[in-house]
């Protein structure tokens, strides 16, 4: 099927609602983004460009939209006003199959880990392969094998996710997001609540990810050693806008209050 | 020692003013306060009317939503991806997992409605009739209606409590960006399996009821298998089996369309998923016994009574 969608994909027309596409190098894009909430504005016209292969991290204390911001990537808001481009095509103007195929492309990993409960590790991971591949039985195994590996838990495919702790969740989640080779992987807070040694196998695995298969990648976080870690590009969220982009090095050395806070540890943001 | 402390620094009235002085002062003091309570029993009722107002329009804008929500089930149930795993998982878990809660319904009930029968009808001397009130009581209305509030209790619950905690854990969002699909998965597997399943289960409860009244029947009178099921059916036409078995096809839907819709949109954590699992129970329980009182209101109109009419 994944195979068949991509097929597709090829031959449809991309669509733009007349707007011109991005350069063929940068993979996803939003422009002037706004997306409101009852009377709350959550995002305030948010821009942003990742380049194929690189990791933009976007940092932020609770409740300034990243959430909101990355669930725009993958379809499942819709902005109120602006435009969301993922690999050509305006994810904002889609619906259905069309849709869909743009989403076979994208890997997500949730801030939970999001596993199907009623599933043991292994049958989360070929629940996705079994729907979106013809591969064999063997080759489904071997490939769930490899990314329960990846993430060091190959001991655990037969357990439920009510018996994994919150780390291990997190780890099966994104075995499971790459179980379908994406070139793009969101990730929601993927070392939030996990200990130093499992933020670096995560974060390195992220690397890792973009480095040996080129996947591009787009972290939201508030973990400032595995955005040190994983990061090209850094944009920082506050009240719905970014206040800075750069390096994470350029932004820890911006003199902006907010950032200061951020950084330094203060009495808004903790440390 | 130390002075009494006064807690009320201004009292009523002077102490040393005349009696006629004291009863004007309380006569005025209490319809004082009879306007100040007359103005906050108008604050209270516009209070009230707001109140029922903003209840009526979230009941509506409910109500639209449930309505969007059927619509879009009409409108996937077509479409691929077909689920027919899931569905006769799902069919298996409204059927044969609900096989002894309706089974020991049935029976209780066909014993107890022999047991409460026999007396009333030997009174009139006809207590021969036994069987075939027995049967039309069954298989008309109490073995639907007793199946589809069963089934509801724990259907209603279970579907809404399971879809809702999904949604709160982001497993059906986990979904829907992995375009698995989760309405085809999730919805339409489980209202399937309800629609199908509800009439087997009916159909169950109407064999073992009517079991049930012979066992009291065979036990109290020594009635014989042969003339119990002879007189049970007498008066029976097969389109009162079919139509009322039948008829549990669209209380399935209304149990699992209400529930899936309920744990769909549950939004907030834990709380909001226990009390649509609450709402998924009485709701369908009310919608069907609404439902059965139009279909009754309908058969009859299209196929008549017993006696034909």
């Amino acid at each position: 099927m994944l195979d068949a969608l991509k097929k597709n994909d090829a031959d449809a027309a991309p669509v733009t609602g007349g707007s011109p596409p991005p350069p063929d190098d940068i993979i996803i894009e939003l422009r002037n983004v706004h997306k409101s909430f009852g009377d709350h504005e959550v995002l305030r016209g948010i821009s942003l460009s990742v380049k194929k292969g690189t990791s933009a991290v976007v940092l932020g204390g609770s409740g300034s939209g990243k959430s909101v911001l990355i669930r725009h990537i993958v379809g499942l808001l819709k902005p109120d006003q602006g435009e969301v481009w993922v690999k050509g095509q305006r994810v904002d103007l889609l619906d259905g199959n069309e849709l869909d195929r743009v989403r076979l492309s994208i890997g997500y990993l949730f801030q939970g880990g999001a596993l199907f409960d009623s599933m043991n590790v292994e049958d989360n991971m070929r629940f996705y392969l079994d729907r979106h591949t013809d591969l064999s039985k063997a080759e489904k195994q071997e490939r769930i094998e490899r990314a329960a590996e990846d993430v060091n838990l190959s001991q655990t495919l037969k357990q439920f996710p009510a018996e994994l702790s919150g780390g291990q969740k997190k780890r099966i989640g994104l075995a499971r997001a790459v179980i379908l080779e994406p070139e793009i992987i969101l990730y929601d807070e993927p070392t939030t609540g996990l200990d130093p040694v499992s933020v670096r196998v995560v974060s390195d695995l992220i690397v890792r990810l973009r480095d040996e298969r080129g996947i591009s990648s787009v972290a939201i976080t508030h973990d400032l050693l595995a955005a040190s870690i994983i990061s090209d590009d850094v944009h920082f969220l506050y009240e719905g806008r970014f206040i800075a982009s750069g390096s994470l090095d350029e932004i820890r050395e911006t003199k902006n209050p907010v950032l200061e806070e951020f950084f330094y540890g203060t009495e808004e943001y903790g440390a | 020692m130390e002075p009494p402390r006064i807690t009320d620094p201004a009292p009523q009235s002077e102490p040393n003013s005349s009696f006629a002085e004291r009863t004007r002062q309380a006569r005025k003091a209490r319809a004082n306060e009879r306007i100040l309570r007359e103005k906050s029993l108008g604050e209270r009722t516009i209070e009230r009317i707001r109140h029922s107002q903003s209840v009526l329009y979230a009941i509506l804008d409910q109500a639209g939503r449930l309505f969007g929500f059927i619509g879009e089930f009409f409108k996937r149930a077509w479409r691929k991806p077909f689920e027919f795993k899931e569905l006769l998982n799902q069919m298996d878990e409204v059927g044969s997992k609900s096989f002894l809660r309706v089974s020991v319904c049935g029976l209780a009930i066909g014993i107890v409605l022999a047991m409460q029968s026999r007396g009333t009808l030997a009174r009139f001397g006809a207590e021969a009739f036994l069987p075939s009130m027995l049967a039309l009581s069954v298989f008309k209305e109490i073995g639907p209606v007793i199946t589809g509030l069963v089934l509801a209790g724990r259907l209603g619950a279970g579907f809404a409590a399971e879809i809702g905690s999904m949604k709160v854990t982001e497993q059906i969002d986990a979904m829907e960006a992995a375009a698995l699909k989760p309405f085809h998965y999730l919805v339409v597997t489980r209202v399937l399996a309800c629609i199908i399943m509800f009439p087997l289960m009916t159909m169950l409860v109407d064999v073992i009821a009517l079991s049930g009244g012979f066992m009291e029947s065979n036990l109290s009178a020594g009635m014989d298998w042969q003339v119990f099921i002879d007189t049970a059916f007498s008066s029976m036409r097969f389109v009162d089996i079919t139509v009322d078995t039948l008829k549990t096809s669209i209380f399935g839907f209304i149990v699992g369309i209400v529930a899936c819709f309920l744990g769909y949109t549950v939004r907030g954590g834990t709380r909001e998923v226990g009390q649509a699992a609450m709402q998924a129970v009485v709701l369908s329980s009310l919608f069907i016994l609404i439902a059965d009182v139009i279909i009754v209101r309908i058969s009859l109109l299209i196929f008549g009574d017993i006696s034909g009419g």
